[in-house]
């Protein structure tokens, strides 16, 4: 048996000193199937980014710390609450998943 | 041409109705989520895995329902059965020219049981009512999970079915018969005979869908539209038609005792008697060649 725990892991990053995303309708990217996880970016107030991660893989936060950090150097976003339900993505699909998002934000088809 | 069974449930609202029409009630954004998955550790998905709303096909107003079968193959958990119930009883207030229900389920999601039946229940109810009302029905069925168990019901509950050759229809699905029954009954891994028996073909060819298309976001429109002025009466003679063709169907298919052979199925038999030539061909035809072989 694991040490770890069965059930959902909740983790929550913040990041501060992007530029303002400004009004945008949300959106939703990816389903929450086997290896896949959903993204929604929604307007929030304030100069941050709020993410939060429910995955049924736990153990992983310092790996989603990271391609969080990656993720928040490629779009320093303000303004931006981002919501994931994830079921066992690899980091690569979670990637792709939040750059994504990022882009219909900005009116852009995936 | 885009493939309607790879498409999720929400590329498929964006493709099939006209464009940029489609309003969205509870949206992901509003958070109805499962209250029972993540006692049992899964995740939820922020919309219960089925986006409902309000769109306009070919310029009529319609309701459209449309479930994910990515997210636990479409199962109707207790939030996912209330909204679908919630947009049927809505369509009796506002009465659209129909309700459009983008099918893709294995039925009631188990992880949530009696919750979950009681709302595939009420879902057959407020789809019953619905009809009553003389406003049309229409399912559509092409996704990779096909449509199964409640869903399967609610599906045949309807004024309309359209389907491609992926799609499937049944009750109880392939691995449900085979665990309750046995591998010679029904070998779940043999796909061949999972798609003669509940595939989009099959379905046209004895009668329990009303269209037949090739698995494409274009074909399922055009039928679609076609469909919004095919209401159905619900009556009671009606139904007792449908009780005398099921008869009929039951009793046209031979005794697989008295027929001896064993390479020859249950479904290519029922095709034969329904009187269709070379019946062992129709897997490998195109979907125009079988459109044109029905008989019942």
């Amino acid at each position: 048996m694991s040490d770890v725990p069965a059930g959902l892991e909740t983790l929550d990053f913040s990041f501060s000193g992007g530029r303002p995303a400004g009004a945008f309708a949300p959106v939703l990217v990816g389903v929450v199937g086997s290896g896949n996880l959903e993204v929604m970016l929604e307007p929030d107030a304030g100069n941050g980014c709020a993410v939060r991660v429910e995955t049924s893989a736990r153990g992983f936060g310092p790996i989603w710390q990271a391609v969080m950090n990656d993720f928040h150097a490629r779009h320093p976003l303000a303004g931006v609450r981002v919501s994931i339900n994830d079921m066992g993505a690899t980091p690569a699909v979670v990637s792709l998943r939040l750059d994504q998002a990022v882009a219909e934000i900005a009116g852009g088809r995936p | 041409m885009i493939s309607y069974a790879e498409c999720s449930a929400r590329e498929r609202l964006g493709l099939l109705l006209d464009a940029g029409s489609f309003h969205e009630w509870l949206p992901p954004s509003e958070r109805v989520t499962s209250p029972h998955l993540a006692q049992l550790g899964v995740p939820c998905a922020f919309d219960d895995g089925v986006a409902v709303g309000r769109a306009m096909l070919d310029g009529c107003s319609v309701f459209v329902a449309a479930q994910e079968g990515a997210f636990m193959g479409g199962g109707v958990g207790e939030v996912h059965g209330a909204k679908l119930v919630g947009l049927l009883q809505r369509a009796l207030r506002d009465r659209p020219a129909a309700v459009l229900l983008l099918a893709e389920s294995g039925g009631v999601r188990l992880h949530e049981a009696n919750a979950g039946l009681i709302a595939v229940s009420e879902v057959m109810r407020a789809l019953l009512d619905v009809r009553a009302a003389g406003i049309p029905v229409i399912v559509l069925i092409g996704g990779a999970n096909g449509c199964f168990g409640g869903m399967g019901i609610v599906a045949r509950c309807a004024d309309h079915i359209v389907m491609s050759d992926v799609g499937r229809l049944a009750m109880s699905g392939p691995e449900v018969i085979e665990a309750s029954h046995g591998v010679d009954e029904f070998d779940s891994r043999d796909r061949a005979l999972v798609w003669r028996t509940t595939g989009g073909k099959h379905r046209w060819l004895i009668g329990d869908c009303d269209a037949l298309v090739e698995d494409d976001v274009a074909a399922f429109r055009a039928a679609a539209v076609t469909a919004l002025n095919e209401s159905k009466p619900l009556t009671l003679a009606a139904l007792e038609q449908e009780h005398l063709l099921l008869t009929d169907r039951l009793h046209a298919l031979p005794s697989t005792d008295t027929t001896g052979t064993t390479d020859s199925d249950e479904a290519t038999l029922l095709w034969t008697a329904l009187g269709i030539p070379d019946a062992q061909q129709v897997p490998e035809l195109s979907v125009d060649a079988v459109r044109a072989l029905r008989t019942v």
